[in-house]
């Protein structure tokens, strides 16, 4: 394998940035103490929790006490959906979702309606978006949930959350937005998505694995999942995760600083891959949402005559450049993805599909390489094919 | 000023090679577990080689550990889990009275949602009488769950009895035991203990917080809590804690490997604590099992005392001012002025409830720490007695 690596993987996770290593190091050491502890060590690693706290609320425009850490992404979503389902159970039992969700709020809601709740679940355009006007005509008097993704991690739809956000206004039905993508790629405000839970995951913002964060509104009352001694407001129970939550808070933290010019610098990168394609002239599409309207840093892609993805992945990785084929929970299955499998597209296209992921630490050269790479890889894969 | 920690129950010190192995897993590797590139696969393996670190710790095989957020998670799953699996056989659980909240609460929750739950009673040290075991069992039990090691007074129960007698009156009533406090310091072999879950948690045995495991005994009928990904085996879905799980791992290999150095180390502290602050204080109890009279078996390091007339909180805090951590009852009730339900399970006398302290003593100490604590503690006392 070559010596200098290029990671375009940054929606199954992103490498911990050097200062969240570092934060978490103190925590590990000097901050070691319970938070629930009365005694000074345990006063020190609470209050680096309340630090983290704030850091994960001025993210997305939230009040700290409004931010609840979880032990990631899927908990924090699973929180949101069972906890939503155990307190508002009696009121109704209806749920909508849409159809390309990350698996941990189909398998969640797979599970609900097994329990006897009944989900509606919206299927989306060609681009991979839902639309308001069809949320709005599956609600019912008995819905308790609209649970909608602000990105999706396959294919980078943008969903029009502000937009159901506003028509959900008035009514009792909570929304819960998946903001594990969109986070720190695009601005997220909670007021101007008009939600009442989000949720976020640390390493996809490169903070560490096993740390996430669910935003419940105030006032917003939700059952846990989790009881014990009765940690983080008694929505999650279980000694906290300081060091993950330090290092999740500092990944915040840094991801806001940048947030001004983040999706400016990575739409530019994606344009470059996509001319340095062009220029190479290899025959490729785009599967989901046109590049520029899709989430920036986002792009899945079919090479004409290269119908598996997975043989691609392994020829780039030959020269140093990881990419993946849909969503890291799917590429240890044999299936086609669930997002794909929603566009209807064609066999070839959606078996040979590859997701090329930025981050706001992507440079240049990382593009530059794989489309070199890919350049190398194509026509071979196509002779090799035919 | 001297710092002394006497509250290891509640959290340990990250071994300084599990910081280590935890800064290298974050620098080195970013693969997700799940991806098929070499970084995933690279992530993949050091999972693998924690899960058979966490394993050998409790003699189990690797495909029996399941790793979770921590030991509340892996409790409440232990609970739920099987309860979900196992609707069509009964909806009754027994648990002990003195058992942690993420069980007792948890049960607390069950119960609101349909479930019917027995709580033990147990004796002036906090052991399950065998009898009550044996007479709190129904047709329809599902669910047996009591603690290893009790966190606040230590009491070691004789699970391997407990659970036999279980499996003799019905061998489809599920036995799990929370064994968090037991874990690194007492010897734990699955198979001896006959145990079909067991939770165990990383930041009490030098390890991280934020990641724990729960032992599913192999071909055990077992459902998931969280739903999503297919991780740990379509069990617990999510990306793998990375960092987390490499970090329990090396604290349970250095765990198994301290693990006789360790208990005789904090047995050595802790009965020197005891001694001393008996001979020298007037009017303090050992709640639980008294570690000097050695009848009852109990957890090497943990030391619990009532002191007569005094209340924990203002005793705590003036040995917090001499750099004393040390705690009234778990670190999750801290901050409550009501005895704990484990003390008022023991029935305390009244005028020593109030005062129940624990100190918990391991890698952190030395002799040197315990004579201070004898040199501050009568001070301390004598100050809010005083008062």
């Amino acid at each position: 394998m070559p010596e200098t690596i290029h990671y375009l993987d940054n929606s199954a996770t992103t490498r911990p940035r050097p200062e969240v290593v570092a934060a978490m190091m103190s925590a590990l050491t000097e901050d070691f103490g319970n938070p629930s502890s009365a005694h000074r060590l345990g006063i020190a690693a609470e209050k680096r929790i309340q630090e983290a706290r704030a850091a994960v609320a001025r993210l997305i425009g939230a009040r700290p006490e409004e931010i609840h850490f979880t032990s990631g992404g899927t908990e924090a979503i699973n929180t949101a959906i069972f906890g939503v389902a155990r307190a508002y159970g009696r009121r109704g039992r209806h749920i909508i979702t849409q159809a390309t969700e990350h698996p941990a709020t189909l398998e969640a809601c797979r599970a609900l309606a097994a329990g006897g709740f009944e989900v509606t679940i919206l299927p989306v355009d060609r681009s991979g978006r839902v639309d308001p006007d069809q949320v709005a005509r599956a609600l019912r008097p008995d819905t308790i949930l609209v649970t909608l993704m602000a990105v999706n991690n396959e294919i980078g739809t943008i969903q029009p959350v502000a937009e159901v956000g506003r028509l959900l206004r008035g009514r009792e039905t909570l929304f819960h937005v998946d903001a594990v993508q969109a986070a720190g790629k695009l601005p997220l405000r909670v007021d101007e998505i008009g939600c009442h839970l989000l949720s976020l995951s640390g390493h996809k913002i490169h903070g560490p694995k096993g740390v996430g964060a669910l935003y419940v509104r105030q006032g917003v009352r939700i059952a846990p999942l989790l009881y014990g001694g009765g940690q983080e407001e008694g929505l999650r129970s279980g000694t906290e995760n300081v060091p993950g939550i330090v290092g999740l808070g500092t990944a915040a933290a840094l991801a806001l600083a940048e947030l001004d010019q983040v999706p400016d610098r990575l739409r530019a990168l994606k344009r470059r891959l996509l001319a340095g394609l062009a220029e190479r002239g290899l025959e490729y599409v785009v599967n989901g949402p046109d590049p520029e309207e899709a989430a920036p840093h986002i792009l899945n892609l079919s090479f004409r005559g290269v119908p598996r993805g997975e043989v691609l992945l392994h020829a780039l990785e030959q020269q140093g450049v990881f990419v993946s084929t849909g969503s890291a929970c799917h590429s240890r299955r044999q299936t086609l993805s669930h997002v794909l499998e929603a566009l209807r597209l064609p066999p070839e296209q959606a078996t040979g599909a590859i997701r090329v992921s930025l981050s706001p630490l992507t440079t240049e050269a990382d593009i530059d390489a794989f489309v070199a790479a890919a350049a190398q890889a194509v026509p071979e894969l196509r002779n090799l094919m035919r | 000023m001297r710092r002394v920690y006497a509250d290891h129950a509640a959290t340990t010190p990250v071994h300084p090679r599990v910081v280590e192995a935890m800064v290298a897993a974050m620098q080195a590797e970013i693969g997700n577990p799940s991806s098929v590139h070499g970084f995933g696969r690279t992530a993949r393996r050091l999972v693998e080689e924690a899960r058979a670190r966490v394993a050998a710790l409790i003699g189990a095989s690797p495909q029996e550990i399941f790793f979770t957020s921590g030991g509340t998670e892996a409790d409440n799953w232990a609970l739920r889990g099987t309860l979900m699996a196992n609707r069509a056989r009964g909806k009754h659980l027994v648990v002990s009275a003195i058992e942690h909240h993420a069980v007792l609460d948890c049960a607390a929750a069950l119960e609101r949602e349909g479930w019917e739950v027995t709580y033990l009673p147990v004796d002036s040290v906090g052991r399950v009488r065998e009898e009550d075991l044996l007479a709190a069992l129904r047709p329809d039990t599902v669910l047996v769950s009591i603690m290893h090691t009790n966190n606040e007074v230590g009491t070691v129960q004789d699970i391997p009895r407990l659970c036999a007698l279980v499996k003799e009156r019905d061998p489809n009533i599920v036995f799990h035991t929370d064994a968090v406090q037991a874990a690194g310091i007492l010897p734990l072999d699955v198979k001896a203990l006959g145990v079909d879950l067991l939770t165990i948690s990383a930041h009490k045995i030098y390890g991280p917080k934020g990641v724990g495991a729960l032992y599913v005994r192999h071909g055990f009928r077992f459902a998931p809590v969280l739903f999503g990904g297919g991780q740990e085996r379509k069990m617990r879905p999510g990306t793998e804690n990375l960092p987390g799980i490499v970090g329990f791992g090396v604290a349970a290999e250095i765990a198994r490997e301290e693990l006789p150095r360790r208990a005789e180390h904090a047995r050595r502290l802790r009965d020197r604590f005891l001694r001393g602050v008996l001979e020298r204080i007037p009017g303090v109890r050992v709640s639980g099992p008294n570690p000097l009279e050695g009848t009852v078996p109990c957890h090497p390091g943990i030391a619990n005392i009532a002191v007569q007339g005094v209340e924990s909180e203002a005793l705590l805090l003036a040995l917090d001012l001499q750099g004393v951590a040390a705690s009234a009852g778990s670190a999750c009730t801290a901050g409550s002025l009501e005895p704990s339900h484990v003390i008022r399970a023991l029935g305390l006398p009244p005028d020593y409830a109030a005062g129940a302290m624990r100190f918990s003593f391991g890698e952190a100490n030395t002799d040197e720490d315990i004579d201070y604590l004898l040199e501050v503690l009568p001070q301390a006392v004598a100050q809010v007695r005083g008062v």
